[in-house]
């Protein structure tokens, strides 16, 4: 049937729009029709208001909070990859290391968090380290995986060219790992900004370097419900944002990766 | 026309070879086998007859357990596999999903560090031969298995080897593309003087390709009969269905069987 992938790919779009529509304005019906207040629960129309009046303060505690989720997500990321592919050089290292990777991934942040905080004197960097001990573990976890799941017969052929060590991690287990290095990424990605935010209720930082976790807390607390609502809506959007971002990335590099020796062979 | 394996020296001498895995498989007992000097030599048997292992024997993979080997009258202590022009194919077409078929194809060049402007045009002269020249920017998922498997045979002869060793190369293969690329298999063999060494499970494939066939059995993994297979090359499809080639199938069909006789289904 012609047209029916159009179709499809419109209906993957407007579905999730028309049920958006729905949902806010049956918020909106509900909280006007009950007289609900706005210190419960205030209504859509509210909520963008704030965000509209507040947008000074908002945005700047956004920008704080998505600089810190971004930057521990770089520190995890070149960390988990170093980290992975000291792992797979040789299974004795990965042995012994593994479990404190894994301790590290059970311990929940909010434990860990007051330590760091303590002992790193820049309330900025305690709250990188935090996120980007959150973000991490699946960076490691992917990466030594994708390290390891070299295809055998390829691995064989390597072996008989008499290839060295190097040349096989390079031409052989690193492209093979590349797939599952940004399935990674993109889990750590969300990580990074929920570690930085869970962090920053730890830390409870105000005054100038706030971040949005802090306007929530503050918020909650002089009963600015539509404040803390509209805080919440730029989280969950900074969120999306940036797994629609490591999404489009990796899709870029896998692409260009995989087809960019149809243009033009880089070697080395 | 040639006459194969006519009172010239053994390439490969392999003289009363045992082999014993650690976990105590019998895997070759007393093996003694000559590869002459340009022949095309068959190893038909039974799973579990050891012949991957005596491949493998033979690729300098492995050591013998037993007995000894030389290469061109050398011992491998004195060759240290080094120097040995040997290359192999193996069932499946092993190559990197990532690049492109003339990456692939200049792989064991780029692994030895030849220079890319040499290299190059030996890619160019080994896709020729193998009738890839047009597909060469191509990805090997835009590739027919028959073609695959072209690539990797192109793969193997960039090296200009003086023996390919080849393990069951075209068995996963539909039987038309398994026939043209016998044919071609032969064009190439008789082109480039090459001496090969080709596992089979196929009866008819054996017979059609090898100037000399070897049966093997199974428990231990041994051979049971060499013999050589005289009919003139080249041989077209007309040979397929002549008296001679009839002749040794049956011959060949029989010795398999006695060698299947006693053999269990167990892993090769």
């Amino acid at each position: 049937m012609p047209g029916s992938r159009r179709t499809q790919r419109l209906l993957q779009i407007l579905a999730p729009l028309a049920v958006a529509v729905v949902f806010v304005a049956g918020w909106q019906a509900i909280v006007m029709w009950k007289e609900i207040p706005p210190y419960l629960v205030p209504s859509p129309g509210l909520v963008a208001h704030t965000l509209y009046a507040d947008r000074t303060l908002l945005l700047g505690s956004l920008g704080v909070t998505m600089s810190i989720a971004l930057v521990a997500l770089a520190l995890a990321t070149t960390l988990g990859v170093s980290i992975a592919l000291v792992f797979v050089q040789s299974r004795w290292i990965e042995m012994s290391l593994f479990p404190y990777a894994i301790l590290l991934q059970v311990t929940p942040i909010v434990a860990i968090a007051p330590l760091i905080i303590i002992w790193v004197h820049d309330t900025r960097v305690a709250l990188i380290l935090c996120a980007a001990v959150v973000a991490v573990f699946p960076v490691i976890s992917n990466t030594t995986l994708g390290l390891r799941s070299v295809d055998s017969g390829l691995l064989n052929f390597f072996r008989l060219s008499r290839a060295t060590r190097w040349q096989t991690l390079w031409r052989l287990r690193v492209p093979s790992a590349l797939p599952y290095f940004f399935g990674g990424l993109r889990i750590a990605s969300g990580l990074a900004l929920i570690g930085a935010v869970v962090a920053e209720f730890v830390a409870g930082t105000g005054g100038q370097g706030a971040g949005l976790a802090y306007q929530i807390l503050l918020s909650g607390i002089q009963l600015n419900i539509p404040r803390l609502f509209a805080a919440l809506v730029l989280i969950a959007g900074a969120g999306v944002a940036m797994f629609a971002a490591t999404v489009a990335v990796s899709r870029l590099a896998l692409a260009r990766w995989h087809e960019s020796e149809l243009r033009h062979d880089v070697d080395r | 026309m040639k006459q194969p394996g006519a009172a010239e020296a053994p390439i490969v001498d392999i003289v009363r070879v045992g082999k014993t895995f650690d976990n105590r498989t019998h895997a070759l007992s007393d093996v003694t086998l000559s590869v002459r000097r340009g022949e095309f030599l068959a190893l038909v048997g039974p799973s579990g007859c050891g012949k991957s292992t005596l491949l493998s024997l033979i690729a300098g993979l492995d050591r013998p357990s037993t007995g000894r080997l030389s290469w061109w009258g050398r011992p491998f202590a004195e060759t240290g596999g080094a120097g040995r022009r040997i290359a192999f194919v193996f069932q499946a077409p092993t190559l990197m999903p990532w690049a492109r078929v003339d990456t692939n194809v200049r792989l064991p060049l780029t692994l030895a560090g030849m220079p890319r402007t040499v290299a190059d045009q030996r890619v160019n002269g080994a896709l020729a031969r193998v009738h890839l020249a047009p597909f060469a920017h191509h990805l090997p998922r835009q590739l027919s298995g028959g073609m695959q498997m072209r690539a990797s045979i192109a793969r193997a002869l960039v090296t200009e080897p003086d023996l390919l060793l080849m393990d069951e190369p075209f068995g996963a293969l539909d039987e038309f593309t398994r026939q043209r690329l016998d044919s071609e298999l032969l064009a190439l063999w008789s082109a480039q003087r090459m001496t090969i060494v080709f596992v089979t499970h196929s009866i008819q494939e054996a017979v059609f390709l090898s100037s000399r066939v070897a049966v093997m059995a199974a428990h231990p993994g041994r051979i049971l009969d060499t013999w050589t297979i005289d009919a003139p090359y080249p041989r077209s499809d007309a040979f397929r269905v002549s008296p001679t080639f009839v002749q040794h199938a049956a011959r060949l069909s029989a010795s398999v069987a006695a060698a299947g006789a006693d053999a269990l289904p167990i892993e090769d």
